[in-house]
């Protein structure tokens, strides 16, 4: 009998459980992975080199591109980044309002996570609830920057606009009757704060209904638990972050242990996995969705009850209103100045790093005095989580490798730059 | 370096560094509790495993690796102070640069230490040869796998020691280094479907390089207060 050889399988990049354009050239021994090597950079745009050719304002869109289903998180690692360097601190109430719309991207990513990966490994109706909640969202973020997704939403020194005193209904048409356009439009009648407190009153129930689907399903648990195990002390010097750590055991949140903006001044607790296995980063994901809905909330109240600027008045740095501009030559020179040639910002570097719902999302910025930076450097979590890939899945069945690239929570916007 | 401005536990861990470390390495305070340190070349690899394995630094983790390259630093377009009476150009001529300045690659470690909640970062200046080499410091921390072949992707510099050193995020068969300064934005190369061959081809690029907002270099800008950070 001839004697059986490791083989190579090519697996993606297109395949529905890469998560987009991932390839990866696997040596089998029979069904099991003895070595995986992830073909990366099929979604490479030089964003980083892009951003080097333009005004900082500029490049604030291109962030939202990079891990798109968590986009006012990637601009948030950026606009810190310049913050710090320019030395401006942004209004409370932008602070507040930042806070707010990173936890609500924290569930829109976490649901999108627990929908892909449940349906990788076999949750078909997880699909289907995780995008019916993610839609409500979505409509919080067209709301306040009316786009759903690509919001360019914070600037530096706050966000570009206050929160809308009106939440955008869905308009009559005959494809719908006038007893859905009421059921629709039921929760909108408020303002944006409205709909976002009625969505976290609830939101925690649909969270009870997932667990109610997996946490205690048999299939779920054996497609999960003791899959892709990492050690401690392994996750820290593979440089994983985020949920891959916390699910480690790892008590580390940028959020807790490094505050920015106004997390010291929010109540929230930190979820963390015992066995660093899919099934305790599950755990630690669903938890988290908790957690911002916790923190989501606080902020509603805060935000309520005081109003106030939301981006400094310094001109050298965000432009002043058009209605200003139309009436004063100080503000349209500031406004002609900004848009076509932007701010210099003064020389240094610094590394600015938020807890971005994938992991540590850090931006380093090098500037020399010009209007432009002049290195970005992009640290996207997923690229470090995809770089311990092999060492996660070797061992591992041929199905195990989707679990595991489902519980890294890879998407290649971030990890190709 | 602006000892005022740090605040204790910033301040204590500089002190360590320095002690530890006076004869080889440069400390600079940048903003807010940011650290560099500068290394040379050859000290790297003891100054990297003194700052995992000491008790006082115990950075476990190398969060991010990236490359610099310093050859168009603080060069403008547009003079600002002086084209008043001249007027301003385009900003289209080519990038003026092309001299090789001394220390132009450096690699940039930034480190995370979770449970002493400190972060540094650390900064090696290739030695002046083509090509850029630094030591490979995988063996320290498995993180700068990819993080080192993406340097050298984009860089060209050279890790000595690592054991797979392949590009990593641009295409099978790519020739240069993009992210170097002297790499056009455009690219060199364009592919299009050639329906006589019947697949893709490569051709030299057919589109002009074009300045939209030209580079400028104002220092009647917004100032921070305290000294900003500085350029090795």
């Amino acid at each position: 009998m001839a004697e059986l050889q490791n083989f190579t399988l090519n697996f993606g990049p297109q395949h529905p459980a890469a998560h987009g354009v991932l390839r990866l050239v696997l040596e089998m021994e029979g069904e099991v992975i003895s070595k995986a090597d992830p073909h990366v950079g099929l979604l490479h745009r030089g964003t980083e080199k892009l951003a080097e050719d333009k005004p900082f304002n500029q490049s604030i869109g291109y962030m939202d591109r990079l891990d798109y289903v968590s986009m006012m998180c990637n601009e948030h690692g950026y606009v810190l980044a310049i913050e710090k360097l320019l030395g401006v601190v942004p209004p409370v109430r932008a602070q507040y309002i930042r806070v707010m719309f990173d936890e609500i991207t924290r569930i829109l990513n976490h649901l999108m996570w627990l929908g892909a990966h449940g349906l990788d490994i076999g949750a078909m109706t997880m699909f289907l609830y995780c995008f019916r909640e993610r839609e409500d969202l979505m409509d919080c973020y067209e709301a306040v920057s009316g786009t759903r997704m690509h919001a360019t939403y914070y600037r530096p020194g706050g966000v570009y606009r206050d929160l809308p005193d009106e939440m955008p209904q869905y308009q009559p048409s005959r494809f719908r009757s006038k007893n859905d356009l009421a059921r629709l439009n039921a929760k909108r009648e408020g303002s944006l704060l409205d709909f976002i407190e009625d969505f976290t009153d609830r939101f925690p129930a649909c969270v009870d209904e997932y667990e109610t689907l997996l946490t205690d399903n048999r299939i779920w648990k054996q497609r999960t638990v003791n899959i892709g195990v990492v050690s401690p002390e392994r996750a820290m010097a593979l440089g994983f972050t985020g949920p891959m750590l916390r699910g480690s055991g790892v008590v580390w949140d940028l959020r807790k242990k490094q505050p920015y903006e106004v997390y010291d001044q929010l109540e929230f607790d930190l979820p963390i996995g015992v066995n660093g296995d899919c099934y305790d980063r599950y755990l630690v994901r669903v938890e988290e969705l908790r957690q911002s809905n916790r923190i989501i909330r606080q902020c509603v109240h805060w935000l309520r009850e005081n109003p106030g600027p939301v981006i400094i008045d310094d001109h050298k740095i965000v432009s002043p209103t058009r209605v200003e501009m139309k009436d004063d030559m100080e503000s349209l020179i500031h406004h002609f100045k900004l848009y076509t040639e932007g701010y210099c910002v003064p020389e240094g570097e610094v590394y600015a790093a938020v807890e971005h719902p994938k992991g540590e999302f850090g931006v380093y910025l090098i500037s020399d005095g010009a209007n432009k930076p002049y290195r970005l450097k992009i640290r996207a979590p997923g690229f470090a989580h995809l770089s311990a890939l092999d060492e996660m899945v070797c061992g591992h069945m041929l199905a195990d490798v989707v679990a595991v690239i489902g519980t890294q929570d890879i998407v290649f916007g971030e990890v190709d730059r | 370096m602006n000892a005022t401005l740090m605040s204790p536990r910033i301040q204590a861990l500089a002190g360590q560094l320095t002690e530890r470390f006076a004869d080889s390495v440069s400390l600079t305070h940048g903003v807010g509790e940011e650290l560099t340190l500068e290394v040379s070349n050859d000290r790297l690899l003891d100054v990297c495993v003194a700052l995992r394995d000491d008790e006082a630094f115990a950075f476990e983790t190398l969060i991010d690796l990236c490359g610099v390259d310093y050859l168009a630093y603080g060069q403008a377009q547009w003079k600002t102070d002086a084209a008043t009476s001249s007027g301003f150009s385009r900003g289209v001529e080519a990038r003026a640069g092309g001299e090789p300045t001394e220390r132009r690659f450096a690699v940039v470690y930034h480190l995370l230490s979770v449970s002493k909640n400190q972060r540094l970062r650390l900064k090696t200046f290739a030695p002046d040869a083509e090509p850029p080499v630094v030591a490979s410091v995988i063996g320290i921390w498995p993180s700068a796998n990819w993080y080192e072949r993406e340097a050298f992707d984009l860089f060209g510099v050279l890790f000595d020691g690592h054991p797979d050193l392949r590009r990593i995020l641009t295409d099978y068969g790519f020739v240069g280094h993009p992210f170097r300064k002297d790499f056009p934005l455009i690219g060199n190369v364009e592919v299009r479907y050639d329906p006589d061959k019947g697949r893709v081809v490569y051709q030299p690029v057919t589109i002009e390089p074009r300045t939209l907002v030209a580079r400028v270099i104002r220092d009647d800008g917004p100032q921070r207060p305290s000294d900003g950070g500085e350029h090795g």
